[in-house]
């Protein structure tokens, strides 16, 4: 175990020199950079609420705000699984010439797009500004969400990855998974339109009681139940361990396969 | 002793080959299923051991399929072996592949803070052998073009500066040392030869020029099949292997 800890403070440069890269290939060539990190969740609002609000014709107030929330979460779980899931396989040329910890590249994934997240929360604050809803110190309290999140999305990266290196197939299965999971998240429809008989199947999904916990801190001003947490943190150790157990117990075997 | 570098003890790996080829899930699970699946065991090495002492210049030679790459692999730590242990003392720089960790898509400079922080090193110590690196490769104008419109010599020559200017304790050399134009190759072998003799770098060389293995090395491994022949001196294992091979 000691030879863990040493081997991840050895190579801690190397994890933020993947994190660094990873974000500036994702905005290479494109003149906006990392501007577009906060335009496209901006002008997706403006659909969205345009669509929502005009021709569905919701009750829900302050919907871009609402909607905003709930893309931001779903967009970072799906993003960064979905980039986390690649990232055995595209570095598999490395990882067959060099020991790298292979954890790093899932990982590292996963950080880089938790921060062009983070970037995402400026226009939300800009749009919780313009709509009417002060900024409040209690909105800081998204650190935990958020942190539930990371975990939960790490653990699903990890797995993810491991898989995929055996079984290609994943990356078609998940996407339609991911579909799923989107609406099974009231992203731009309200909680209370869920039929009761399907609730708890749908309280199934971590990324619910994510995205009503976001809302509670931002929008509503509310403390969310102690369960709440307890939930979250059940659903993170879950996560969590069982991605990081797949991906110890298969790892030494990636490089037959790739 | 304390001073070994590279201890190799008893490794042994084997791979499992599928005997007949099956090409889908279906397949699989109805052999599986039925137990037809057959594996032939393939032992890649068997109880390979030997140790190099620090500063050691050390040959690996034996004919195709012996199974040097998959020694040179494991004792980088990509394979892990089925039964043995390696244990190293210091930082690998394997030359096995030059520039294993290239992205096309960043610069040179990017490239070499990625490569070095791969093999371990600290952004830190990167930034200090920046210069020395740029300068050895030859690369100064291009250093900021990204890697893809690079030539396969210049990739390799800028691999070769990251991994010899970095200073390793332990370089494994596989088979690079006919990289880059004459001249270059002059300058890497002559690296190399100041790496050996005055920094005390322990070398693992691997190649088919027995001429050059010859020249460059003190001691040397046969390897046959994945057994080991014979280990000595150069001179000696170099005509027996020169004999019966």
């Amino acid at each position: 175990m000691d030879i863990y800890f040493k081997n991840l403070y050895k190579y801690k440069d190397l994890f933020f020199e993947l994190v660094r890269k990873d974000i500036k290939l994702k905005y290479k060539n494109s003149i906006l950079g990392v501007l577009w990190s906060m335009l496209n969740p901006l002008l997706m609002m403006v659909v969205l609420s345009l669509v929502f609000m005009e021709f569905f014709k919701n009750n829900i107030p302050n919907f871009p705000v609402y909607v905003l929330i709930g893309r931001l979460v779903y967009q970072y779980f799906s993003e960064a699984t979905n980039f986390a899931m690649d990232s055995i396989n595209v570095n598999s040329q490395l990882i067959r010439k060099v020991y790298v910890p292979k954890y790093f590249f899932p990982l590292s994934r996963v950080v880089s797009s938790l921060i062009t997240t983070i970037l995402t929360l400026v226009p939300l604050a800009l749009t919780m500004v313009i709509t009417g809803l002060p900024l409040r110190w209690i909105n800081l309290m998204i650190v935990f969400p958020l942190f539930y999140l990371l975990v939960i999305v790490a653990g699903v990266g990890l797995l993810l990855s491991a898989i995929t290196v055996f079984f290609n197939d994943m990356k078609h299965m998940y996407s339609i998974f991911l579909l799923l999971l989107m609406y099974m998240t009231p992203i731009f429809y309200p909680a209370s339109i869920i039929p009761e008989k399907y609730l708890t199947l749908i309280k199934l999904n971590p990324i619910f009681p994510i995205v009503e916990m976001f809302r509670d801190f931002l929008m509503y001003n509310t403390m969310p139940d102690i369960s709440a947490h307890l939930y979250l943190i059940m659903n993170m150790v879950i996560y969590g361990g069982i991605g990081l157990l797949v991906f110890y117990k298969t790892q030494d075997r990636f490089v037959y396969h790739l | 002793m304390s001073d070994i570098a590279i201890q190799v003890s008893n490794v042994t790996m084997k791979y499992r080959i599928a005997s007949e080829k099956l090409d889908s899930l279906k397949n699989y699970f109805i052999k599986k299923i039925r137990k037809e699946i057959q594996y032939e065991e393939f032992h890649a090495l068997k109880e390979v051991g030997f140790s190099v002492n620090k500063g050691d210049v050390f040959g690996i030679i034996g004919l195709n399929g012996a199974g040097k790459s998959t020694l040179l692999k494991i004792i980088a730590g990509v394979l892990k072996p089925t039964q043995g242990k390696v244990v190293t003392k210091g930082a690998i720089a394997p030359l096995i592949e030059l520039g294993a960790g290239f992205n096309g898509e960043l610069s040179g400079v990017e490239n070499i803070y990625l490569n070095g922080l791969l093999m371990g090193y600290s952004k830190k110590f990167v930034k200090d052998k920046l210069e020395e690196i740029i300068s050895f490769s030859e690369l100064d104008k291009f250093i900021h073009t990204p890697l893809k419109n690079y030539s396969s010599g210049m990739k390799a020559r800028l691999g070769f500066s990251i991994a010899t200017v970095i200073q390793p304790e332990i370089l494994i050399v596989d088979e690079v040392l006919s990289v880059g134009d004459f001249k270059f190759k002059e300058k890497s072998e002559k690296k190399i030869k100041s790496m050996i003799e005055d920094e005390g770098t322990t070398v693992l060389f691997v190649s088919h020029s027995l001429s050059q293995v010859e020249r460059i090395c003190k001691n040397a491994l046969w390897l046959e099949h994945g057994c080991v022949k014979k280990i000595g001196k150069v001179e000696e294992i170099i005509s027996e292997f020169k004999n019966n091979a």
